[in-house]
């Protein structure tokens, strides 16, 4: 029997792929848009569940807690130690708080913290929402009169929503702390010197952009780890696709919106 | 234990299905299904792995939606309700999953709770408690009401399963599958426990299985689903009693087993 001719040319298996590929990628996108929509149709719509958003914030702080403080406080100490040569050559030694605030306030606190967090809390959230898909709870949360969307996914991301931007002020603060360490050890700075030097660079812009950029990651970290849990395929294969796509999609688009931020905000300098 | 003669009204009917189809992809599962439970009566729908009988109770649940066809539960059209009345109406049904579904991060007793706190909000924690203990009772499992759905066998979970369904007292029950995976003796159990519902709680069911124990000692009523459609409908003997092709070798290989 001749079979050559049900087997596709390699080429035309080719393009096959790429149109799949291309169909998938505007089907996820059209869904994760209906995602959103229903976020902001049920999250701010009676019953509202804050004793789960409040569990939630909590899950969300002490999963990440350690881990940002111990990177908030090296990132503080080791940014201050590779600035030093670089302004020393100019002998500019005493703008070292002044540059360790801005950089820690406008860029490396919010970033940090989103991307620890996306680690942590979107890799969980996508693998936790999907075992439950996998194993029928949340069919078994709608046939009990329960929406489960309501219960699992808004109150998820309303907790990442407002949890990040606590961790991110947190780690701002560790930093600082660290950076204070190193100026000490080396030039003897007292610490109010420092926290004077620290904050009278900061503009009340700086706080803002920085507070509006911790709260969108936050509900990106939160999105995403959500959807890819919630429509998660069926298996345990399922699972591991939903933790590792939770934590690749919310890291890069954190990125993207880092600099979409970061142009609009310098139009207000 | 012999099955207690139950007490059906062939006058109501709670669940109603006319013409019902659905297809996954190109494949056809259901081909124009026509079904109707009468109050008080356990229905069992026998059929091959794959043959669409899960398929056919998420529908009536609302899980899925369908290509064709109506769905009547309780004298409400299933496709055409809004998201509020869907949750109303699936209150009046219990559904007790394959796999038993409990919430795997919650114990026993907030697993049984969860239904009711969140669709009876003027209950009090007495009465909350109470309730517990009544579910947990009926289905004898009064002492695990601490341990975690990890603790517990597979016997002990659709146990649980079926309390937490029991729990907002269904008028209408759904059982997928409720003795896959299960030993005999447990098997006996639950086909048991599932009479005692019927009896105690006055349920309408729909058991979705493919153990002819458990469709004999269970069902007032069987439906033979083959090639998306019911083949055969009738008692256990009727439907037994057949030279269908299609349907015979299904008997055969159960009672080799």
């Amino acid at each position: 029997m001749n079979t050559e001719n049900n087997t596709p040319a390699p080429a035309q298996k080719k393009d096959n792929t790429i149109k799949r590929r291309i169909t998938g990628f505007f089907t996820d996108l059209y869904k994760i848009h209906l995602f959103i929509v229903r976020f902001f149709k049920e999250a701010f719509v009676p019953p509202f569940e804050f004793k789960e958003i409040v569990r939630q914030c909590y899950e969300v702080g002490v999963r990440s807690f350690a881990l940002i403080s111990v990177t908030g406080f090296i990132v503080g100490f080791i940014f201050t130690k590779q600035s030093r040569p670089s302004l020393a050559s100019f002998g500019a030694n005493s703008w070292l708080p002044s540059l360790v605030s801005i950089a820690i306030m406008r860029a490396l606190a919010p970033l940090v913290t989103a991307l620890i967090a996306s680690g942590k809390v979107g890799s969980s959230i996508g693998a936790e929402l999907s075992s439950m898909r996998v194993t029928e709870q949340i069919d078994a949360m709608e046939v009990s009169g329960t929406n489960p969307f309501k219960f699992l996914v808004c109150t998820r991301v309303l907790a990442t929503t407002l949890a990040i931007p606590i961790l991110a002020t947190y780690t701002a603060l560790i930093g600082m702390l660290g950076g204070y360490l190193n100026v000490s050890m080396n030039e003897g700075v007292s610490y109010t010197a420092f926290v004077d030097q620290f904050f009278r660079p900061l503009m009340f812009l700086d706080f803002t952009s920085s507070l509006i950029k911790s709260i969108v990651f936050g509900f990106t970290i939160g999105i995403v780890g959500c959807y890819q849990g919630f429509y998660s395929k069926e298996g345990t294969e399922g699972v591991g696709k939903a933790a590792n796509g939770a934590v690749v999609t919310a890291m890069f688009l954190v990125f993207i919106e880092e600099i979409i931020i970061v142009q609009i905000t310098s139009n207000f300098r | 234990m012999e099955k207690a003669k139950a007490n059906i009204d062939y006058t109501k009917t709670v669940i109603s299905i006319r013409g019902l189809e659905k297809s996954f992809e190109d494949f056809a599962v259901l081909r124009g299904i026509d079904l109707d439970l009468h109050q008080g009566e356990n229905l069992v729908v026998l059929g091959r792995s794959g043959s669409g009988k899960s398929v056919l109770i998420k529908l009536i649940s609302g899980l899925l939606k369908p290509d064709k066809g109506t769905i009547e539960v309780l004298g409400k059209d299933v496709c055409c309700l809004s998201d509020k009345e869907l949750r109303e109406l699936r209150i009046r049904m219990g559904f007790s999953f394959q796999s038993s579904a409990l919430y795997d991060s919650m114990t026993v007793r907030k697993n049984l709770e969860f239904p009711l706190v969140r669709n009876q909000k003027q209950l009090g924690r007495k009465e909350i408690d109470a309730a517990v203990e009544s579910v947990l009772d009926a289905v004898g499992l009064s002492q695990t009401i601490n341990q975690m759905p990890a603790e517990l066998s597979g016997g002990q979970r659709k146990r649980i399963g079926i309390a937490r369904t029991l729990i907002l007292n269904p008028e209408i029950m759904l059982y997928d599958e409720p003795t896959g995976g299960l030993d005999p003796i447990t098997c006996t159990e639950i086909n048991d426990l599932i009479n005692e519902v019927q009896q105690r709680y006055h349920t309408s069911s729909i058991i979705i299985t493919h153990d002819l124990t458990c469709a004999k000692s269970t069902g007032d009523r069987i439906a033979m689903l083959i090639d998306g459609k019911f083949q055969r409908t009738g008692s256990f003997e009727e439907v037994f009693e057949t030279k269908d092709e299609r349907i015979k070798p299904f008997f055969d290989y159960n009672f080799i087993q």
